[in-house]
Formats: C-alpha cells, sequence, structure tokens
C-alpha cells in the first residue's frame, strides 16, 4: 500500500484523516498514485491535478523524503520508501494567498 | 408561520440564515466548505431544500455541492465544465485572441420547471447545464457560437457569465449576461442565441454605437409577472427594456452615481426596483462613505435613498452583483451583503435595515428562499 498525506481541505473534501493508503499496481509513480488516489476518492479528481491537462495545480507541492518532487517527470518512479510503504507521498498545499 | 433562508457565498465559505416571518431573530448556520470561495448558493424553486453551491480555490479548483436538506448536509456533486468542441478564442486584454480557459462557476440557477435542471455560468464565459441535478454538466454551445464569440473580452473580473435569468410564462426562452461582451436572449431553450444590447452605450471603450458585443452589463432583473421588462445595472448606467431586451433606455435618472453591480426589484410591486450606487471607476465604494440603497417606485427615472438602519458615515464596503436578493413574503424583504462581511436585511421593503450578520468572510452572494 502507498500512504499519501493530503493538505487539510482535501481531507475534508474527501473526508478522510490526514493520510489514506492507495493500491498501486505496477511501477509506482507520481501519475500511478494520483490516479489510484481519484479512483479510491473520486471527489478528489480536478483537484490536485488540472483535469483537462493533468498537470499538477501551481500552488501544490509534491514531496517525498524530504525531497520536493514536484517538478520531477510523472512517470519517474518514486523513492523506494514510499513504494515499499515506509515513508508517505506529501501533497502539500504551498502557503499562498489570502 | 413562513419563513425566510438566506444563502450567504463568502470568500471564506458558505452561510445559511434562517428566520421566520417576522425576519427579527435569525440563526446563523456555518461556514459550510470554510477556506474555499462560495462564488453562489442557490436553491431550487420547485424543492426549497434542494440547494446548489459553487466552491472553489485557487489551490484546488472548481467543486459543485448540492444539498436535499436545506443546506444541513452537502455532498459534492460533478464538475467537469468541457467547453462543446475546439474551444476556441476570445478578446484578451491587449486586442490579441486568446483561447477559452475554463477557471471557475460564477452562478447556478436552478431550473423553474425541474428540479434536476441547473444552469451554471462560468469564466470564461459559457453557460452550462445539468439535467441530473449537477452529476453532468454539458455546455449550450449555441451562445458562445452566436457569431462574435471572438469579439468578447474579459472585464476586470475576468471574462465571466455571471447573469440568469428564466422567463417564468415561457421556458424557451432565458437571458444571460457577461462581462464584458452584453446581454444576451434565446426563444428556442438555449439552441440559438442573440446579443440584445441595443442602446446600451460605452463610449469610452466602444465607440461605435452600435457594438453588438462587448457591453460591461453586471446584472440584469426581471419581475416574473412583467417577463418583457427588464432592468439592467451595467458598468455605468441604469437601463431599462420593456421589449425583452431588444432596446434598451437608461432610466439612472437621479441616482448619485448611475455605477453599481446588483439589481433587484420587489416581488408584489412590478415597477419598483432597488440599486445600490457605488463610485467608480477604481474606488468601488458608496458615493461620501455612506451606504444608501436607492428605490425607484416609477420603474426608473426617480429614486429615493432608502438608509435607516444603514452607516451613513464612514462606509467603504461594495455590494458585489450577485449579493442582492429579495424574498416573497407578505411585506416584501430585501437583502443584500458587502464586501465587509455584513448582510443586511429590510423587512418592509426597504424603508429600515437590520445587519443580520456583521462580520461574515467578504460576501460574493446574497439569495433567499421564501420558505412555507
Amino acid at each position: 500500500m502507498i500512504r499519501v498525506m493530503l493538505p487539510a481541505h482535501l481531507r475534508t473534501l474527501a473526508r478522510t484523516g490526514a493520510e489514506v493508503e492507495v493500491e498501486v499496481e505496477g511501477p509506482v509513480t507520481q501519475r500511478s498514485v494520483l490516479d489510484a488516489l481519484e479512483g479510491r476518492y473520486p471527489v478528489l479528481r480536478g483537484t490536485v491535478r488540472d483535469p483537462q491537462t493533468q498537470s499538477r495545480r501551481p500552488f501544490l507541492r509534491f514531496f517525498a523524503c524530504e525531497q520536493d518532487l514536484s517538478l520531477d517527470p510523472p512517470d519517474e518512479p518514486l523513492p523506494g520508501a514510499v513504494a515499499a510503504g515506509a515513508e508517505p507521498f506529501m501533497i502539500i498545499g504551498a502557503l499562498a494567498g489570502g | 408561520m413562513s419563513g425566510a433562508r438566506v444563502l450567504v457565498g463568502t470568500r471564506k465559505g458558505a452561510f445559511v440564515l434562517t428566520s421566520d416571518g417576522k425576519r427579527e431573530r435569525w440563526e446563523v448556520s456555518g461556514p459550510h466548505f470554510g477556506g474555499w470561495e462560495i462564488y453562489h448558493v442557490k436553491g431550487s424553486p420547485l424543492d426549497p431544500n434542494r440547494l446548489y453551491a459553487s466552491q472553489s480555490s485557487g489551490w484546488f479548483g472548481q467543486i459543485i455541492q448540492r444539498s436535499d436538506d436545506g443546506g444541513k448536509t452537502w455532498a459534492a456533486a460533478g464538475k467537469d465544465f468541457v467547453y462543446e468542441g475546439v474551444p476556441g478564442t476570445h478578446q484578451w486584454y491587449d486586442g490579441t485572441q486568446h483561447p477559452w480557459e475554463f477557471k471557475r462557476v460564477w452562478h447556478l440557477e436552478p431550473s423553474l420547471t425541474d428540479p434536476d435542471t441547473v444552469y451554471a455560468g462560468i469564466e470564461d464565459a459559457a453557460l452550462f447545464r445539468s439535467t441530473d441535478g449537477a452529476a453532468t454538466w454539458h455546455e449550450m454551445p449555441g451562445l458562445r457560437n452566436h457569431g462574435k464569440g471572438h469579439l468578447w473580452q474579459p472585464g476586470a473580473g475576468g471574462m465571466c457569465l455571471h447573469t440568469i435569468v428564466l422567463d417564468p410564462t415561457n421556458p424557451e426562452r432565458m437571458y444571460i449576461a457577461i462581462s464584458a461582451a452584453g446581454a444576451f436572449r434565446t426563444d428556442d431553450g438555449g439552441e440559438t442565441w442573440r446579443p440584445i444590447n441595443q442602446g446600451l452605450k460605452s463610449p469610452y471603450n466602444l465607440p461605435d454605437p452600435d457594438a453588438e458585443v462587448g457591453h460591461c452589463v453586471h446584472r440584469i432583473a426581471m419581475h416574473p409577472a412583467r417577463p418583457n421588462t427588464l432592468f439592467m445595472q451595467k458598468h455605468w448606467d441604469v437601463m431599462r427594456s420593456d421589449d425583452a431586451g431588444d432596446n434598451w433606455r437608461e432610466v439612472s435618472g437621479n441616482l448619485p452615481s448611475d455605477f453599481g453591480f446588483p439589481i433587484a426589484v420587489h416581488a408584489h410591486e412590478p415597477e419598483t426596483v432597488y440599486v445600490v450606487p457605488i463610485k467608480s471607476d477604481s474606488e468601488h465604494y458608496p458615493p461620501d462613505g455612506k451606504l444608501r440603497v436607492y428605490r425607484s417606485r416609477t420603474g426608473g427615472e426617480e429614486w429615493e435613498p432608502l438608509t435607516q438602519g444603514l452607516p451613513q458615515s464612514d462606509c467603504y464596503v461594495n455590494v458585489l452583483r450577485d449579493a442582492m436578493a429579495v424574498d416573497s413574503l407578505d411585506e416584501c424583504g430585501i437583502y443584500f451583503g458587502t464586501t465587509g462581511g455584513q448582510v443586511y436585511a429590510s423587512p418592509d421593503g426597504g424603508d429600515t435595515w437590520n445587519a443580520i450578520v456583521h462580520d461574515l468572510p467578504a460576501v460574493l452572494s446574497v439569495e433567499v428562499q421564501t420558505l412555507p
């Protein structure tokens, strides 16, 4: 199982706690994890990635294992600790806006 | 005893304010969707417990919420607003062409004949319809394809379709308004549309007095008993049409400023109209720091200030286009919300006012339901 940490507003929207678990078949990448997240919580579809372009929304960032993965290609494998379920894939809302 | 339920959209959530028919004591519920921008909340006229809300955020995009119990509980509904076909381009601020891009839903208008049908006005301007209670949305492409969509351009607030008015006597006829394209009407249920902007004048930014599109219409209101009479608050000028928008004439009369955003018609008096004059172009607060609703009992031209209970000094809030509504209780109630977070109510047609809440986030929209 892959652990995904959600920002507060998405926890409320999906009616979950801070961390959820999703099952990913095949390579564990940003794309496959987010596909699995949206599959389990359809209400989150379009909230992390633009629904048309599938690109990361500009005010969100992706972190794992103390690395900023936001600019990594979506099909690049995530760190082994994420794939093993030891570390969460973190979706972070930028500290911006009023 | 019948009552009123006021649905308030703010920059940081939605609030539901409920009172009995006296409209003196109010129960406040909220914030719902705290932290999210709620551009609009509106109930079905056929089923007052069916509410639709537009929830959006610069971080997380667009959500549509639906309630089937009058706002006690909510469930996320469909949020896919995909333009029909190739989206094409419209005019950008610098005169170049710019692709149509979905940004948010400004206005939700439930059908007068079916609680599962609801219309959505979006930015970049287009009209969508759902016939399954907001589960799925489909563009009504005849509007953007009326022939001059490429000449529409954004106003300062974006290129938004903010007004949807349904004709209660003719289900085939509806009106919409876009900043800054103008007003449009369909007479065939939304298949085809035509601009209805004859008589609107925008001399500084639209030198052609016969320009079909490009007008910055802020809001249109109609009394259901007189569906051919429309009142419009334009960027500048308060306008009136008595032929379903074919021709407009100015009725600003003695208003201290003919700029403003909302306009509303009394529930029982089709010639009684309300506006909130605002200083423009850049100030966007009431003239002289006095928050005054102006009422005309003559369908325009002659206006009287309504001040009792409203701040008459040092008031510098704005009242946005979707932030005024009327109930249909025996004595018509008028409501409006401000960017300072107050929602004012008048239970007597505007003669006296009270702030029913003082300190909400900036108010984006106000709707009211008259409860049985």
